[in-house]
């Protein structure tokens, strides 16, 4: 047998341990349990629209990935398996506050009505932003690991001194948090008390570095040594990131400061369409977690309950199709920029310089023209 | 700060002490602690806040303690606040200043004296301009300031105790030109920032020779205004550019293609450099031997006359 060598003292314990104080209001079964922290009423059309999130923002991952293995896409970062935890988060924002994602927030992104086809045209090469964050409240993508946390904080010291009833949410992954910037917008966030919340999916892997290697602690432990609350969720359960989330965010606007949420879930895919999870992971542990999907989980909560049936299900997934029919339609209809677009956004106030290299371009490809 | 209430003052020590060099002196008395921000004692998050700020329509003005301690805040500088304008379609302007006192001369240990201009010289998205006395330092910093774009603001540290009359009257310039700050025949000399009175000392000295040297003081590194530079050169033919940063792959390098390039039918001779050696910036005790000094700049004007 090999044996298996063990770098750091305890860095070889089994993946997925036991977890501590994990906010759960959905069990894996679909069953509804309280929790004593996080009360949550929701009605059974708002269960029914969190599921048709879900489905939906699923059905359009799933076609983005087959549009990058078509050679439609130059990648695709899917969400798979984390749609609890971007629904849940998104739909607890109020419209006052901003979102600052990482590249994976599609499923936050749907939930501030971003076009899913200005998501796509970031991954298809045609812009560097696809939409106006201003207008949907949710920040371009960030690519930098970790570099959102800090404009989500300063952006949240505008609110403070604009006096504003609004908060900042800032996503971050489990690798993120071994960033110097992002611990550094720890102790921005709690010394000035700003209203920003900071979103942690923990999906377990930071391309196929686990988690194990990023921290000793479990995550949400960390926020105490900063001096804000930490509080671990189920990630694979909307309605506990929901509650979780709506809390955190209120807590801010009053002006209690920030909290971290560690929304523990899982990447069902790989990291992107050009990562392949097999070097790094074992098959059996996918198999555990799809036992936790959060679609899944909620299908069977609404049908056991019978606050939705057959009908229900039959028409969110003939909505998705339709979805899938545009976006594939979309992405093939999407024209290809201007070359001079490049040149056109550098300033806002254009150099001299940057609008000779512009005629120059302009000039030498008229050039071929004749 | 007086005309415009979004402008937020953010850096290390800049409150109750006025900074290192007691440039923000009185200003958080004045304005408040939610307007002249004390920070937490780290680069990457003073700027990367200021993203933030900016996002949410106020105008940060951020001071880098030392030239040789915007590195931990280069990541946010180069990948975010450079980008952001581009990445948005304009959607998210980023009016914010970055000052950084920067050069050597005053007997600093390590990181206290460096000239990193060209590392951002480089970056698009970023305009880079250095002021070279005091005057100009009043409006130069009020228009990065009322810039829509991001400006890294180089102060000469060794000129901060230099004192000028500011003519409130006056119009100032447009933020980026040079200026011709000394009218000569026989070779253009360019400079900014501290080596501008270095420059002016050189053509001083050489004049006594019976030689007649113009100077101008670039004040804009990025973009460049090299049209008052070409109109000398073709007088002149000749060109040297003195910096303190090291010559290689410095901004005398950019300079020297773009005189070549414009004015090649008009030289005389190349265009020279002087600057730093292309050496680790050394202990203070050797720092004289390799900044450039009026006797170096005299030494390449020669040089560049023998031709």
């Amino acid at each position: 047998m090999q044996e298996i060598v063990d770098p750091v003292p305890g860095a070889g314990e089994p993946h997925l341990p036991a977890q501590p104080d994990l906010v759960q209001l959905l069990t894996p079964e679909g069953e509804r349990v309280e929790h004593p922290d996080y009360a949550l009423d929701v009605t059974d059309e708002e269960l029914c629209s969190l599921y048709r999130d879900m489905a939906l923002v699923r059905r359009w991952d799933v076609e983005a990935t087959a549009l990058q293995r078509q050679g439609e896409l130059g990648i695709w970062a899917s969400l798979l398996g984390q749609e609890a935890a971007q629904v849940g988060a998104g739909r607890a924002m109020g419209t006052g506050d901003m979102a600052f994602p990482t590249y994976r927030e599609h499923g936050v992104a749907w939930t501030r009505d971003v076009d899913p086809l200005h998501v796509i045209s970031l991954f298809r090469g045609n812009d560097l932003g696809g939409w106006d964050p201003v207008a949907r409240r949710f920040n371009l993508y960030t690519v930098v690991i970790g570099a959102q946390c800090l404009h989500a904080t300063g952006y949240a010291m505008g609110i403070q001194r604009d006096d504003a009833e609004a908060a900042a949410l800032a996503f971050l992954g489990d690798g993120a948090t071994s960033q110097g910037e992002v611990n550094e917008s720890f102790i921005w966030a709690a010394t000035f008390s700003a209203p920003v919340v900071f979103f942690c999916q923990n999906n377990q892997y930071a391309i196929s570095v686990p988690i194990e290697r990023q921290s000793r602690v479990p995550l949400f432990q960390r926020a105490a040594g900063f001096g804000f609350p930490g509080v671990r969720v189920d990630g694979n359960d909307v309605l506990a990131v929901l509650a979780v989330t709506r809390a955190a965010l209120a807590r801010a606007r009053e002006g209690s400061g920030p909290t971290f949420i560690e929304a523990f879930t899982y990447r069902m895919g790989a990291h992107t369409t050009s990562d392949d999870p097999t070097r790094y992971r074992l098959a059996g542990e996918l198999e555990e977690w799809k036992l936790r999907d959060p679609i899944a989980r909620l299908k069977a909560h609404l049908s056991r309950s019978g606050k939705a049936g057959p009908e229900f299900f039959a028409a969110v997934d003939a909505e998705g199709d339709e979805l899938a029919v545009r976006i594939r339609k979309g992405t093939l209809e999407m024209p290809d920029p201007a070359g001079t677009d490049m040149f056109d956004h550098v300033y806002a106030e254009q150099t001299e310089e940057i609008a000779a290299q512009r005629a120059e371009f302009l000039s030498y490809h008229e050039g071929f023209e004749q | 700060m007086e005309d415009d209430p979004k402008v937020v003052l953010m850096g290390e020590d800049i409150g109750k002490l006025g900074g290192v060099f007691r440039i923000t002196d009185g200003l958080q008395k004045d304005f408040g602690e939610a307007r002249v921000v004390d920070t937490p004692l780290a680069e990457a998050g003073i700027i990367g806040t200021a993203v933030g700020l900016a996002m949410r329509g106020y105008r940060p003005v951020c001071e880098i303690q030392f030239d040789g301690f915007v590195f931990p805040a280069y990541n946010q500088i180069v990948t975010q606040v450079a980008k952001i304008h581009a990445r948005s379609r304009g959607r998210l302007p980023m009016p914010i200043t970055i000052r950084i006192p920067f050069g050597g001369g005053i007997g600093a240990v390590e990181h206290h004296s460096e000239s990193p201009e060209a590392y951002f010289a480089h970056t698009t998205g970023l305009k880079v301009v250095a002021v070279s006395n005091p005057a100009d330092a009043y409006w130069m910093l009020q228009q990065a300031i009322a810039c829509p774009d991001p400006v890294v603001f180089f102060e000469p540290k060794r000129r901060y105790w230099d004192k000028a009359d500011v003519d409130l009257d006056v119009a100032p310039p447009p933020l980026f030109t040079s200026r011709v700050v000394r009218a000569g025949d026989d070779l253009t000399l360019l400079a900014y920032g501290p080596m501008v009175k270095t420059a002016l000392q050189a053509a001083q000295a050489a004049e006594e020779e019976g030689r007649s040297i113009e100077v101008i003081d670039l004040r804009t590194l990025s973009p460049l205004d090299l049209g008052p530079v070409e109109e000398s050169v073709r007088r002149t033919g000749r060109c040297v550019v003195v910096h303190e940063a090291q010559t290689n792959l410095g901004l005398g390098a950019e300079i020297a293609t773009r005189v070549t390039e414009s004015c090649f039918h008009s030289l005389e001779a190349p265009v020279l450099r002087v600057g730093g050696y292309d050496v680790t910036y050394p202990p203070s005790k050797l720092e004289e031997e390799y900044l450039p000094d009026l006797d170096r700049v005299l030494d390449v004007v020669d040089r560049a006359m023998e031709f």
